[in-house]
């Protein structure tokens, strides 16, 4: 593979092209211009990609795996630090180059039925595909600086996204909300950062990663407190960026409300790839993370608790896009889980299946939310089966698989998760255990809640609606089902290299203790056992206590769910409130900072640091410009005596000098 | 017996003229073309001593060179102030001050 | 001392620009017509060969002509780039004076006259050939300030320019002729062993040198526009021609680079510890001046009179920490700055029209709706100014700031980071105009396609160079890797 080079300049760069060739050109292009520019460059990547990880994979047969390490290029060194682009492409990132690039296609398709009378058409084609770009040099990255900048870099188009209809007041205040929790985040992530760059001396990841171990008795003194083990802060300050862009409880605020962005970007960023970046991002460091039991099992805990808890939000909501959403939460709360657990090679598997079908879920909500005319709310839907033939299929495939039905993509990496959590002897494991198992009862309600308040039961749409309702284009469905073959498919096929084989190489480390995957390597006798062996566990008949829950709440007695409701009120209304997180952010910390601030803002900053300070400097220097612009009279003999006295001060700073 | 010292008092104070007279003069113009020519002077007696008294032809070589700009430079300042006086009638220093801040 | 035409071949491009420039003269004078096609083709055409002469005729370091014309790396790089910025500068310059009736040939023959004294400058081996390229580059620029013969504005500069300069000429030359004096030679390497020797000997001439270099000091200083010897920049940028402002704020910039290095970095290099002193007071007093005096600027030529102030400022602290990295730094800090001027009188020019200049900030309103490649031109150049990655002028100061570092000056970088912070507001202020506010002068603008794609070229440059500056990092370290 001595082209690897090239292959992976065109992977990244060429939706770049596409991004650059779409926003710019303008009425030059046109629209039909502007799709087909971005989709030649994904769909050039998506493929190229698609070839690397054969390359890989063959050459992984052979059992030497061809692990692509290069710098493109040098940007700058300074003090030490060199800031390079490079690659590096092993089993990880080809694995996630692959989602990226076919979900990515795949919303570039759809996108040209469910934008088609958006005035923001090509403005949209350009941002997915700069998206598309980020996401690939987050991945691709060798070092922790290009990383970073893919970070920002989808960090940005996804606030761009989210504000796309940037009329809406709500869709303001999400990409406000979205850009504030994503700045935390990034504080840890820098912090993480900063830490490595000091503890190591260097920001490759391979020079990083040679021999973390050696710094594993370093500690730093914080606050002239205890000392703390290093590799602990820095984890434990990485993972806090991984949390904001994996949402994590309690930075998880912003995803739901993201949900005004456009569906297709709801699809692509807020489902299957950017949020999953986070994940990416512990998987890839692993080998710190594996010095730390401490960052593990707080990464354990965090990913629990999202995992349930966001997963019975998923339940009161009303809003289509934000069920999903929700459920977008729990799912990575599972992965974040098996990554805490030390099973990066479940979690990757997880998000790797997770892409496939959420993107499939969301896409086909767009549909849905197509056919009704931007009607999002699910009471106002119903009986759509029969309008919409392949939505219906392709969503009931996609939900079956979240829900792990047993055969499906969602099951296999869903039951390696909460056996690999069962295997786990970190501190927590047992709660975590107990939450990933409640949380497949909550997947199955939420989910088929969903499915039945949609397709099934009552129409309860306005006639106008529904004498509308008709299947929705190809462009449509072709990506739903597009997706979902691998919905079904990837599961079974992908489980036993990426788990059992070595498929990740040493692209993932794990120390020989906390290798949980070892523990259900030995109950392993192929996908089809698994499968079946799956309908006796106790996972499946949650599963199926979720379903047949939902099928009498909301098909048998539809009236029940509105007695529970009632009677528990308190409950239902914590639900609603989302556990009053969001009342408890803006009361405590934009409240009670704008409180604070309001102190400080009549006392210090209005007389002080306003007053004084930074309008003070500000205008004192502004005012200092308006008087030194006077020494510039204009007068020639002004000019010539300024010139003489320098010569003077020079003379007379000679004299000093010399003695 | 004339020193080398004297010469370079001599052109110091040449030199010192010239430059007082820039920017005492708030007058006219033509004095300061003077000046400039004065200062060209003050250095060209700083070389020429030099030159004698380290008995260097290098010196002497530099003057020539020095008169001819001079030569050059005045007749563009001349230019220059014509074009002054056409534009804008006067060419008093202390009316020039246009462009200022 | 044998003269033999083999001496010629490193002199050639000097020799090529002067025949050409001649030919220019004759060409103008049987080829008339208000866009001057001949005149412009032909000078064109000079810049071409000038550049071409200078690549294939280089044969590494040579003195030559009893020493006073010296060929070496430096003189090479800076020559390539005095002849590309005037090559720009016709380019931009052409449709805007055309349109102002002052397309003549003298604008094209005065320049090139100018070109040729920098060039001299460039690769001057004695003092003698540094004063009288620098008289030949100054009495041009005079005449070219002075260009538009009915403006008051622009005669004004003229005479200002005119005294101060030959002031300032007046008082390099009395440096150089005490120098002189004390070393009896005018050739540089010459003088600069003389100078050690001087040192070494328990010298009583010690003060003397020393005031010689404050003479040289001022002289170089004036010519590169650093403050307090900086006075004459603002006016002169507003009173003159944009055309020749451009001409005036980046080719003569580098030959004013070229100035200080063959005098700093080579003649006065073992008296480092007498004008090091000196360039720092300098330095930091042209990042003070420069940054904020710009604030209060509404017009955009004085605006960026005293921005180039406060680039001095970063090129004298190059200078001054008076090591290889640092010339080299402050030499790619010159290059990089011309690039970026180019652009940004360029675009001054672009969007004048007949009877309008453009030179006010307000006149920049909401440029990014009239044009977006122009208003993304702006920004390009704005932030090089500034000095946001990823544009070059990061790295430039970047560079400067490193080798100022390494030289443990640590505070005066603090200083210079302070004042750019402070240098920002007005860079900014610039971007906000163009991309937020609403347009207030919805006339079209009106620019032939060359000039724009130019200037779009230009405006990328800054980017390109920034992403990918080691290439002229590497070759502006090589320049000085011998000292």
């Amino acid at each position: 593979m001595s082209d690897i080079k090239t292959i992976c300049s065109i992977i990244a760069f060429a939706p770049l092209v596409g991004a650059i060739l779409a926003g710019m050109g303008g009425r030059i292009i046109g629209r039909a211009g502007a799709h087909t520019v971005t989709i030649a460059g994904v769909g050039i990547s998506c493929l190229l990609s698609i070839r690397l990880l054969m390359d890989l994979l063959a050459t992984t047969a052979t059992g030497e795996p061809v692990v692509y390490n290069e710098t493109l290029y040098t940007w700058l060194e300074s003090g030490g630090l060199t800031l390079q682009i490079g690659f590096l492409i092993d089993q990880l990132s080809a694995t996630m180059m692959v989602v990226v690039t076919f979900v990515s296609l795949m919303v570039h398709v759809y996108t040209i039925g469910y934008m088609r009378d958006d005035p923001g058409y090509q403005r949209f084609f350009s941002y997915i595909s700069l998206f598309t770009f980020a996401m690939l040099m987050l991945v691709m990255a060798n070092n922790f600086v290009q990383l970073f900048f893919g970070w920002e870099g989808v960090g940005l188009v996804s606030y761009l996204l989210i504000g796309f209809w940037y009329t809406r007041d709500s869709a303001i205040f999400a990409n406000m909300k979205a850009f504030l929790v994503n700045r935390v985040g990034d504080m840890g992530m820098v912090l993480g950062i900063a830490a490595v760059a000091y503890l190591f001396g260097s920001l490759d990841f391979a020079t990083v990663f040679a021999d973390p171990a050696a710094h594993s008795e370093t500690t730093f003194q914080i606050l002239n407190g205890e000392p703390w083990s290093a590799i602990t802060v820095t984890c434990v300050l990485l993972f806090i960026g991984a949390m904001a862009k994996s949402a994590q409880f309690p930075l998880h605020v912003w995803l739901p409300d993201s949900m005004e962005g456009p569906t297709p970007i709801s699809a692509l960023i807020h489902a299957a790839t950017m949020v999953t970046a986070g994940i990416f991002l512990l998987a890839r460091t692993s080998p710190l993370f594996e010095l730390s039991e401490t960052a593990l099992s707080f990464v354990m805990i965090i990913g629990a608790i999202t995992a349930l808890f966001m997963g019975f939000l998923g339940i009161v909501q009303n809003d289509i896009k934000r069920v999903i959403a929700y459920s977008t939460l729990s799912q990575l709360g599972y992965m974040t889980v098996a990554l805490g657990a030390s099973a990066y090679a479940a979690g990757i598997f997880h998000l790797t299946t997770h892409a496939f079908f959420k993107a499939l879920l969301f896409l086909a909500a767009g549909s849905v939310i197509i056919a009704m005319h931007h009607e999002q709310d699910m009471r106002k839907m119903g009986g759509l089966r029969k309008y919409m033939p392949i939505t219906y299929l392709t969503c009931l495939i996609g939900t079956l698989a979240l829900v792990g039905f047993p055969g499906l993509a969602g099951f296999f990496s869903k039951d390696a998760i909460i056996e690999a959590v069962k295997y786990s002897e970190l501190p927590g494991a047992d709660f975590a255990y107990l939450a990933v198992l409640a949380g497949v009862f909550v997947t199955s309600l939420y989910s088929f809640r969903l499915l039945f308040l949609v397709f099934h039961g009552k129409e309860r749409m306005d006639d106008h609606t529904r004498e509308h309702l008709h299947e929705t284009p190809l462009v449509v469905t072709g990506p739903l089902m597009a997706l979902a073959v691998p919905s079904v498919v990837i599961g079974a096929l992908a489980i036993e290299p990426m788990l059992f084989g070595n498929f990740f190489g040493d692209s993932i480390f794990v120390l020989p203790g906390h290798d949980v995957l070892q523990g259900l390597q030995s109950h392993w006798h192929g996908a089809l056992q698994f499968a079946l062996h799956g309908f006796t566990q106790i996972p499946f008949l949650l599963m199926l206590a979720g379903l047949a829950a939902a099928w009498v709440l909301y098909r048998q007695k539809p009236e029940l769910p509105g007695l529970f409701t009632d009677k528990l009120a308190w409950l239902h209304r914590v639900l609603l409130n989302k556990y009053y997180l969001d009342d408890f952010n803006q009361t405590v910390f934009a409240g009670g900072l704008r409180g604070i601030g309001q102190f400080f803002w009549r006392i210090g900053d209005v007389a002080l640091i306003d007053g004084l300070l930074v309008n003070g400097s500000a205008r004192a220097v502004g005012a200092f410009a308006g008087v030194l612009r006077h020494i510039q009279t204009g007068y020639l003999y002004h000019y010539a005596f300024a010139m003489m006295i320098g010569l003077m001060v020079l003379m007379s700073m000679l004299w000093f000098v010399i003695q | 017996m004339v020193t080398l010292a004297d010469f370079l008092v001599l052109s110091a104070i040449l030199f010192a003229i010239s430059a007082l007279g820039i920017f005492i003069n708030r007058k006219n113009l033509i004095v300061l073309l003077m000046c400039v020519e004065l200062m060209l002077l003050a250095v060209n007696t700083n070389f020429l001593a030099f030159s004698y008294f380290l008995g260097d032809l290098h010196g002497q070589i530099f003057v020539f060179f020095v008169l001819t700009v001079a030569a050059a430079e005045s007749s563009i300042g001349l230019a220059i102030i014509v074009l002054l006086m056409r534009n804008r009638g006067s060419i008093n220093v202390q009316d020039i001050h246009e462009l200022n801040g | 001392m044998e003269f033999s035409t083999q001496e010629l071949i490193p002199v050639l491009p000097e020799i090529t620009l002067l025949v050409m420039a001649s030919v220019v003269l004759l060409v103008d004078l049987f080829a008339p017509g208000k866009e001057r096609v001949g005149t412009y083709t032909t000078s064109m055409l000079a810049l071409a060969l000038t550049a071409l002469v200078s690549v294939y005729s280089y044969q590494g370091e040579q003195l030559v002509f009893a020493g006073h014309h010296q060929s070496d790396g430096l003189s090479l790089v800076l020559k390539l780039a005095m002849v590309i910025a005037v090559a720009v500068v016709f380019l931009y310059g052409r449709g805007y004076l055309a349109v102002r009736g002052l397309l003549n040939g003298e604008f094209f023959t005065l320049s090139l006259f100018g070109l040729l004294g920098m060039m001299i400058i460039a690769s001057a081996g004695s003092l003698l050939s540094l004063y009288l390229g620098l008289e030949t580059l100054s009495l041009s620029l005079y005449a070219l300030v002075g260009f538009d013969r009915r403006s008051v504005a622009s005669s004004e500069a003229a005479i200002k320019y005119f005294i101060l300069g030959a002031l300032a000429s007046g008082v390099l030359l009395y440096g150089i002729s005490i120098l002189y004096g004390v070393t009896g030679t005018i050739q540089t390497a010459a003088m600069q062993m003389e100078i050690q020797a001087v040192l070494t000997s328990a010298g009583q001439y010690q003060m003397l040198l020393g005031l010689g270099v404050v003479f040289v000091v001022v002289g170089a200083a004036f010519k590169l526009g650093a403050a307090p010897f900086h006075m004459w920049l603002p006016d002169i940028y507003e009173g003159s021609p944009t055309a020749v402002t451009n001409y005036l704020g980046t080719a003569s910039k580098l030959a004013a680079i070229a100035l200080v290095l063959r005098l700093f970095a080579d003649v006065l290099q073992p008296l480092i510890h007498q004008w090091q002193p000196m360039l720092m007071l300098l330095a930091v007093a042209s990042l003070a001046v420069g940054n904020i005096i710009a604030i209060a600027q509404t017009n955009f030529k004085r605006m960026l009179a005293y921005s180039a102030i406060s680039h001095m400022g970063f090129v004298l602290l190059g200078v001054l920490v008076g090591t290889g990295a640092g010339y080299s730094a402050s030499l790619f800090y010159m290059i990089t700055y011309a690039i970026t001027g180019l652009a940004a009188f360029g675009l001054i020019m672009l969007l004048s029209r007949l009877g309008f200049e453009a030179e006010n900030l307000v006149d920049f309103k909401g440029l990014a709706q009239r044009s977006p490649l122009m208003g993304l031109v702006v920004l390009l150049v704005m932030f090089s100014m500034a000095g946001v990655p990823p544009t070059v002028g990061f790295f430039a100061k970047l560079a400067v700031i490193d080798a100022v570092i390494e030289q443990g000056f640590a505070w005066i970088a603090v200083v210079a980071v302070l004042f750019s912070v402070i240098g920002a507001f007005y860079y900014l202020r610039v971007v906000k105009l163009v991309f937020f506010d609403g347009v207030e002068d919805p006339s079209p603008l009106v620019s032939s396609w060359d000039e724009r794609f130019v200037l779009v070229l230009n405006g990328l440059f800054v980017l390109v160079l920034g992403l990918f500056p080691g290439k002229l990092l590497e070759i502006c370290n090589q320049v000085f890797t011998g000292l």
